[in-house]
């Protein structure tokens, strides 16, 4: 019985590791430029390994 | 009709326009003119060709050339501290917008610009925005520089008056937190639940009282942080005496906490947290939908975004470079070619011809001489004038017309959805009272059980959910087929129009070269030779527009040429007289038709024909007058003069009001006067002088071409091409309000079976568990199917450009 308790609390600190993710993705503007990410990973590296300056 | 000169065009490999007569050939590549050579030369010698090949001709012509020293005024600290987003001891971090962003060639090339200067350290796009955000080392480079650098590979940076008093537009992004809490805990919730719906063993009672522990926590996050913004809207509108929406709903959240948290203390039951938060986390995602923003599109500009930073003044004989706001009465100021006129004046040198097709939708430019006054807002298009000014920036014609409306705010509580909110949750009440009364009479142990069951059902949430997420669809749709609007409420806006009034220049008619007819003896090629050379002697727009008809080839001499304002020009051309003008200048009887834009021509003195000038409908326009006409009023205002009278009477019958000669002023009286007769005003229009109008209109619509990103404060953006199916749209909106009350209607048969165990006191955790979500589904299914099906039956289906 214990051990469905020990086991809902894990399920529950990874979920919050989750949603602490979701957080910090809104928060460092990943979602705000849709259509720039899905051109910039078309890009080649090119030779000097220039490009990826990010 | 200008047909194109040669069949295989000639492409410029930078932009990829028509190259023309006489292409410009270097590494064995076509452009069409310097300027692009000059891009081109400069990403070749940086070995950045692959620009070119991520797309075909990504570049945007170069024609107009900028000035060397425009972007002088970012070297004043003034300006410069004002735009630069941060700055440390060697860095500074800058953000440009730059319109001409379109393909990933751009985004390649403006992420790779530290390879063009090693001082940038970085640069970022915002694709959907427009924005490179760029930062570099200042003790190498200047701001000034740096924008340089952009407008020499042919990203001039568009620097706005709006930048310098730091208005930032930016999504909101605590709902999306706001969502992402209650979806967590909601979902959390119900996995806790479930052992309990499921019958849990007996002899595990214990693990029952964790698991409502931990639901009640869990639900805390939502009613304190979720939750806050209904309680906000619902005590705002408390304040001003109104009940809208929200206030029932918290009043139900309340209720529904307060009883669980009983229930879970004196351990008779679960509660409904579940419930609650299930409903929260699905108004949420509602609200979301329903307030969607396009990035790219800005509703509430006003002239600062489309006035430039600063401006050059003349004083003691010197040029000083001074912000907009700081020109006072009397300065003299100094403008460039291409330059806005940001004040208005007095002409005191030089030779004005003004661009003023953002104010006014014209495209043939005005041209005025000194000493007559210009207004502010248009375009500079030859070479430098100085003026007087006679008003400040913010007095000047257009802009004070602009501020006086701006206090005109729209209600945002009109909805209907209030409205129908009120209602229902009166007759809810009614029937707690009634439950109560008899409650009191048979079993007086359930009355709180009863009344607050009750409460809880009467949640107007399903209306809520119906209501934002139709909206939200429907918003959608019209933003799939190029109609931008600003928020929800404009759907309902436009669903009650009764009288549509329309702007004609640049709205109805294209703003760009005007339809040349031509009528009499044949131009055969040698008299077009002689007309053509004649015409572009001359600065004068109409001019322009015959020679730019006629076409470029075969250019003669001209001697004693002579231009009178007003009339006409003549010369001789190849030992011939010929004069192009009104119908007094040549000595012709002038043509029974009204239209002022009729030019003749004559050789020696003989009349040889006529060019008319004539405004360029957009397609399908007159389809769509047709089909509006018999459902709302319709009326044309229009700055022009009656020229075009006549054919709008034909299309549109006698019956319809047409004005003329309507300044910004007289167009905004109008829609108030149509106003005041009760009607529900919708006013197409596009430019600035259409601003008044636009903003006083019940629902204010800007025609955007696609070669303009600048739109007047409106309620909606409509594509010029998508302006033909507004019948179509119009119906969707209209649509709307059907949908919401279906799946309103469908949600009240869930109410009712709800209310029917909630009177009786048997409403328990299951059946609202079982109940809450299937209703919230189905009012999803209801309102995304039946007003997808009515936009796949206007032929309003995804178009996919977007």
């Amino acid at each position: 019985m214990s051990v469905i308790i020990v086991l809902i609390f894990a399920s529950l600190s990874i979920a919050l590791f989750f949603l602490g993710a979701f957080i910090w993705n809104i928060r460092k503007g990943q979602y705000d430029d849709h259509t720039g990410a899905s051109l910039r990973i078309l890009f080649d590296d090119n030779k000097e390994n220039e490009v990826s300056n990010h | 009709m200008k047909e194109p000169k040669t069949p295989a065009a000639v492409c410029c490999y930078h932009c990829g326009q028509d190259c023309g007569d006489h292409p410009l050939h270097v590494h064995e590549k076509d452009f069409c003119c310097q300027g692009c050579i000059a891009v081109y030369e400069i990403l070749n010698q940086s070995g950045m060709c692959d620009y070119y090949t991520l797309t075909h001709t990504p570049g945007t012509s170069q024609k107009i050339k900028v000035r060397p020293d425009k972007f002088r005024f970012l070297d004043e600290a003034g300006i410069h501290d004002s735009l630069i987003s941060y700055c440390d001891n060697t860095q500074t971090h800058i953000t440009f917008y730059l319109p001409q962003i379109h393909c990933s060639s751009c985004l390649w090339l403006l992420e790779n610009l530290h390879r063009l200067n090693g001082h940038i350290l970085s640069s970022r796009v915002n694709f959907s925005r427009k924005e490179v955000s760029v930062v570099f080392t200042h003790d190498q480079v200047s701001l000034r520089g740096v924008a340089e650098l952009l407008t020499s590979i042919g990203y001039e940076p568009y620097i706005s008056l709006q930048q310098l008093s730091k208005r930032k537009r930016f999504f909101d992004r605590s709902k999306v937190f706001k969502l992402g809490v209650a979806g967590f805990c909601f979902a959390n919730i119900m996995l806790f639940s479930f052992p309990e719906y499921l019958g849990i063993d007996a002899n595990e009672q214990n693990l029952v009282g964790v698991f409502r522990h931990l639901n009640f926590a869990l639900s805390l996050p939502v009613l304190l942080f979720s939750a806050s913004e209904f309680y906000i809207s619902a005590w705002k509108s408390l304040k001003h005496g109104v009940l809208n929406i929200d206030a029932p709903i918290v009043l139900a959240t309340l209720v529904t906490v307060g009883r669980s948290v009983y229930e879970m203390a004196t351990g008779t039951g679960g509660g409904y947290f579940d419930s609650m938060t299930g409903i929260i986390f699905f108004m949420l995602i509602g609200r979301i939908l329903q307030q969607r923003t396009y990035e790219q599109l800005d509703f509430e500009r006003d002239y600062t975004s489309y006035f430039p930073v600063a401006v050059t003044r003349i004083a003691d004989h010197t040029e000083q470079i001074i912000t907009l706001p700081d020109i006072r009465l009397n300065d003299t100021l100094l403008l460039h070619s291409q330059e806005l006129i940001p004040a208005d004046g007095i002409l005191t040198k030089g030779r004005a011809v003004i661009d003023y097709s953002f104010v006014t939708g014209e495209s043939v430019p005005v041209v005025k001489e000194m000493g007559e006054i210009v207004y502010a807002g248009g375009k500079q298009l030859e070479a430098n004038i100085e003026l007087l000014v006679i008003k400040e920036v913010n007095q000047s014609y257009l802009t004070r017309l602009w501020n006086n409306h701006r206090s005109a705010e729209k209600n945002m509580q009109r909805s209907f959805v209030n409205l129908l909110s009120r209602y229902f949750t009166l007759i809810l009440f009614f029937i707690a009272a009634l439950a109560v009364t008899y409650w009191s009479v048979h079993d007086a142990a359930r009355i709180w059980n009863v009344l607050t069951a009750i409460l809880i059902v009467a949640c107007p949430c399903a209306l809520l959910l119906s209501n934002t997420f139709t909206n939200g669809n429907i918003l959608r749709i019209l933003g799939n087929n190029g109609f931008y609007l600003k928020n929800a409420q404009v759907i309902e806006d436009i669903a009650q129009t009764d009288h549509i009034v329309f702007d004609k220049t640049g709205t109805l008619t294209i703003s760009r070269q005007p339809d040349i007819e031509y009528e009499g003896k044949p131009l055969i090629p040698s008299v077009r030779y002689r007309v053509a050379s004649l015409a572009s002697q001359s600065i004068h727009p109409v001019s322009r527009s015959i020679a730019a008809w006629i076409g470029g080839e075969g250019r003669m001499a001209v001697q004693a040429y002579k231009e009178i304002p007003g009339k006409g020009i003549e010369g001789f051309v190849g030992n011939d007289l010929v004069s192009l003008g009104s119908a007094g200048f040549v000595h012709a009887e002038p043509v029974s038709d009204p239209a002022k834009s009729a030019v003749f021509l004559s050789i020696e003195g003989q009349l040889w024909g006529v060019f008319h000038l004539k405004n360029r409908y957009r397609d399908h326009i007159p389809d769509l007058l047709q089909t509006l006409k018999g459902k709302y009023g319709i009326t044309i205002l229009s700055g022009d003069n009656a020229a075009e009278r006549p054919y709008l009477q034909k299309m549109l019958g006698q019956e319809t009001e047409m004005l003329f000669n309507q300044g910004p002023e007289q167009k905004m009286n109008y829609i108030r006067a149509l106003q005041q007769q009760g009607k529900k005003v919708m006013m197409v229009g596009d430019g600035l002088n259409d601003a008044g109008a636009l903003q006083q209109a019940d629902a204010g619509i800007a025609v955007s071409d696609s070669h303009n990103n600048f739109t007047p404060a409106s309620d909606g953006i409509i594509q010029a091409e998508q302006l033909p199916l507004m019948n179509r749209f119009i119906r969707l909106c209209h649509a709307n309000r059907k949908v919401v009350l279906i799946a309103f209607v469908v949600s009240i048969l869930y109410n009712i079976v709800g209310l029917f165990f909630a009177v009786q006191g048997a409403l328990s955790p299951m059946i609202a568990a079982i109940l809450m979500p299937a209703s919230s589904l189905s009012i999803l299914l209801i309102s995304f199917g039946t007003s997808n099906l009515i936009a796949a039956k206007w032929k309003l289906v995804r178009n996919t450009k977007n």
